[in-house]
């Protein structure tokens, strides 16, 4: 069981990063008092731009090419996030609409310009990051095989963001200011600070988060853009709602998700598990996050102000 | 987190906001199109061409257009109770794989066994709705997120269920088809479409149309259900149980979309695909919000963006566009529906402009009279 443990747990953790970094991007939004149902089409978005950047200059640039792959992923998510931003927050459109309307763009967008570029609507990129044990650490007993092995470097550049974010929202003012702005908008108007410019700042972290984190899933597991995200976007947005609003319920949420969907996966290559019929490994996640929405959404910590025009 | 409003625009504006959302799409299209370097014009040319040439392929521009309407009204009539209901595409996978079992198994003759296919249709889309209805009524349970884990719990329930009790001849990933005369085509409709594939689903879809306007326009449970979007607080007020309404509303919305399933599956393509999440599920919200949840502009919009779909195909053939900018295309109108606002205030600001010039011009000839 053990050995089992130790083979699903970095592929779980491989599947929650993509996740974890864009229900961050939406805690951004939803904090400083903006609804954002497009994660999805930001997601898929960052995960286009990555997989045509990387394609045009892997031969070129080498081992440079992954990483401002990401870097352009994060650039075209926060760029397309201004669509939402300027409906929402400019012309005070209904900011579940525009979400949705930003998912159906990016799907139907992407596709039509990978089908430009590379004729099929898929990019096929040949580098991907290699796995490898972190020194020293990966020599720990039980935490070692868990955590610090096999891992790729964007595992740890999403952690070192989520360990930042908590920083930049609960201990500095600029944060304080920006969680004001989801809660009182009008009462940090009136301390003189440009409610519009945070939220602005908000919708825009949470497209480059998501395009990293559509960047993150070329790069580690899938190898190619293929012209959707399967779900995981609107995974993110439960997972933001599981999670309170909170980092740390955040990094609790995703995980669950990553792990219950990488046991699904796995399921028939293990014979505990092959005795329980796949369709109820599938659907599992969404059951549950259905039975933790009904638990959490009585006293629900959402942002007061997310999802009024201010 | 996301509220619940009411969500369409004002009066008598409606329909200026949809034209001009339609306009400033098909001029982005057509934006897109010449960035590729294609020719715009005979870009749309053979788009439209390709859904109304002749006969047979405005039959099926009309078959296309069915679960759109169908989709379409369940949007917008879960819209008209302040709810969102985005789980159009796992309602119809349900109400799809309901309608494809009852084709396969129930020895009827046709009348009934049609009749069997279009309730079970209507009734698994109806319980897929009523879930998420049930869990807002009683735990608060935002609908958006309710509805797409129930699309998700749809998606893999059709991938497992179908290769082990419907599976096909040859694939593993399609249930075997529905014999024609099993299915919701009629070899008189057919044949007045010249071999189109439009079937009795657009009957279904406009006899919708019709009952859901009755609802809203006259009865009780309709304007409970439409008291209870625009102020659920002063319905609660007032003695409507707006819990109760909640569940009604998704659980018709939810039917609606079953028997977009229903049409799909058991008129149109005659056999399920594993693995798929049917899009009409998310152009649906398209069409309601083009249509502004009213049942008579979701049937008008329902067509229009039938058109698009049904003639991308023929477009792509004849010019290398990429059959997606008919989805980009509707992806922007509804960008620009949902930002109306903004040609709202450049309507008022132009009407008003012109409304002061023509006070000032009568006030400068009354004053010419006076002297």
């Amino acid at each position: 069981m053990w050995h089992i443990i130790t083979l699903v747990f970095p592929y779980a953790i491989a599947y929650t990063i993509p996740m974890l970094v864009t229900a961050l991007g939406g805690l951004y939004s939803e904090r400083s008092g903006v609804t954002n149902l497009g994660l999805e089409g930001l997601m898929l978005v960052g995960y286009f731009a990555c997989a045509l950047f990387i394609r045009s200059f892997e031969s070129s640039f080498y081992a440079w090419a992954l990483p401002l792959g990401l870097l352009t992923g994060m650039l075209a998510g926060a760029l397309f996030s201004l669509l939402h931003a300027f409906a929402s927050i400019n012309l005070r459109a209904d900011q579940t609409i525009s979400g949705t309307a930003i998912n159906m763009l990016a799907a139907a967008l992407t596709v039509y310009l990978a089908r430009v570029f590379s004729g099929s609507g898929n990019i096929r990129i040949m580098m991907g990051i290699v796995r490898s044990d972190v020194p020293v650490l990966s020599k720990i007993p039980v935490l070692g095989p868990l955590f610090f092995s096999q891992t790729y470097w964007s595992t740890w550049l999403v952690l070192a963001i989520w360990g930042a974010s908590w920083w930049f929202l609960y201990k500095t003012s600029f944060g304080l200011r920006l969680r004001a702005c989801g809660e009182h908008p009008s009462a940090v108007a009136s301390a003189g600070v440009n409610v519009r410019l945070m939220r602005y700042f908000g919708v825009v972290m949470s497209g480059a988060l998501a395009g990293l984190g559509g960047g993150a899933i070329l790069i580690t597991y899938s190898g190619e853009f293929n012209g959707s995200v399967a779900g995981l976007g609107f995974l993110s947005i439960a997972a933001l709602i599981f999670g309170q609003w909170k980092p740390l319920g955040i990094l609790g949420a995703t995980f669950f998700f990553g792990l219950a969907t990488t046991v699904a996966n796995v399921s028939q290559a293990i014979p505990q598990l092959a005795v329980i019929p796949p369709m109820y490994l599938k659907i599992f996640p969404y059951v549950v996050t259905l039975i933790a929405l009904v638990v959490f959404s009585k006293r629900s910590a959402a942002p007061r102000a997310s999802g009024i025009p201010f | 987190m996301i509220k619940g409003k009411k969500l369409q625009a004002p009066g008598q504006h409606v329909f200026l906001t949809g034209f001009s959302a339609i306009i400033l799409g098909l001029l982005a299209g057509a934006v897109l199109m010449a960035l590729i370097g294609r020719n715009p014009f005979s870009g749309y040319l053979y788009l439209f061409r390709g859904g109304l040439m002749n006969i047979k392929r405005i039959g099926d521009t009309m078959a296309t257009a069915t679960m759109l309407i169908l989709v379409g009204l369940s949007v917008g009539f879960s819209f008209k109770t302040g709810l969102f209901n985005i789980g159009g595409a796992g309602q119809m996978l349900m109400g799809g794989l309901a309608a494809t079992f009852v084709a396969h198994r129930m020895n009827l003759p046709r009348p009934l066994l049609l009749v069997m296919i279009i309730f079970f249709g209507l009734l698994a889309g109806a319980v897929w709705g009523i879930i998420p209805g049930f869990l807002k009524a009683r735990f608060n349970v935002h609908e958006v997120v309710a509805t797409i884990m129930m699309n998700w719990i749809a998606y893999w329930v059709v991938y497992y269920i179908v290769p082990a009790h419907l599976k096909g001849p040859s694939l593993e990933t399609e249930s075997m088809s529905i014999p024609a005369g099993n299915s919701l085509r009629m070899e008189w409709l057919s044949r007045l479409f010249n071999g189109s594939y439009i079937n009795l689903g657009i009957f279904i879809a406009i006899a919708a149309v019709l009952i859901i306007k009755f609802i809203l326009d006259r009865t009780t449970l309709g304007f409970e259900l439409k008291t209870v979007g625009s102020n659920r607080f002063c319905a609660e007020y007032a003695g409507i149980k707006v819990n109760r309404d909640i569940i009604i509303s998704m659980m018709i919305s939810g039917g609606l979309a079953g028997l977009a399933g229903m049409a799909y599956y058991t008129g149109y393509s005659l056999n399920v695909q594993i693995g798929v999440m049917p899009s009409q599920g998310f152009d649906g919200i398209a069409v309601a919000l083009l249509g502004a949840s009213t049942p008579l502009g979701i049937l008008l919009s329902g067509l229009f963006f039938g058109l698009l779909q049904a003639g991308k195909g023929f477009m792509n053939a004849m010019t290398k566009v990429p059959p997606e900018i008919a989805d980009t295309i509707i992806a922007i109108i509804i960008y620009f529906t949902a930002t109306s606002s903004l040609f709202l205030r450049f309507f008022v600001r132009w009407s008003k402009r012109r409304e002061n010039v023509r006070q000032e011009k009568a006030m400068a000839a009354s004053r010419k009279e006076d002297v």
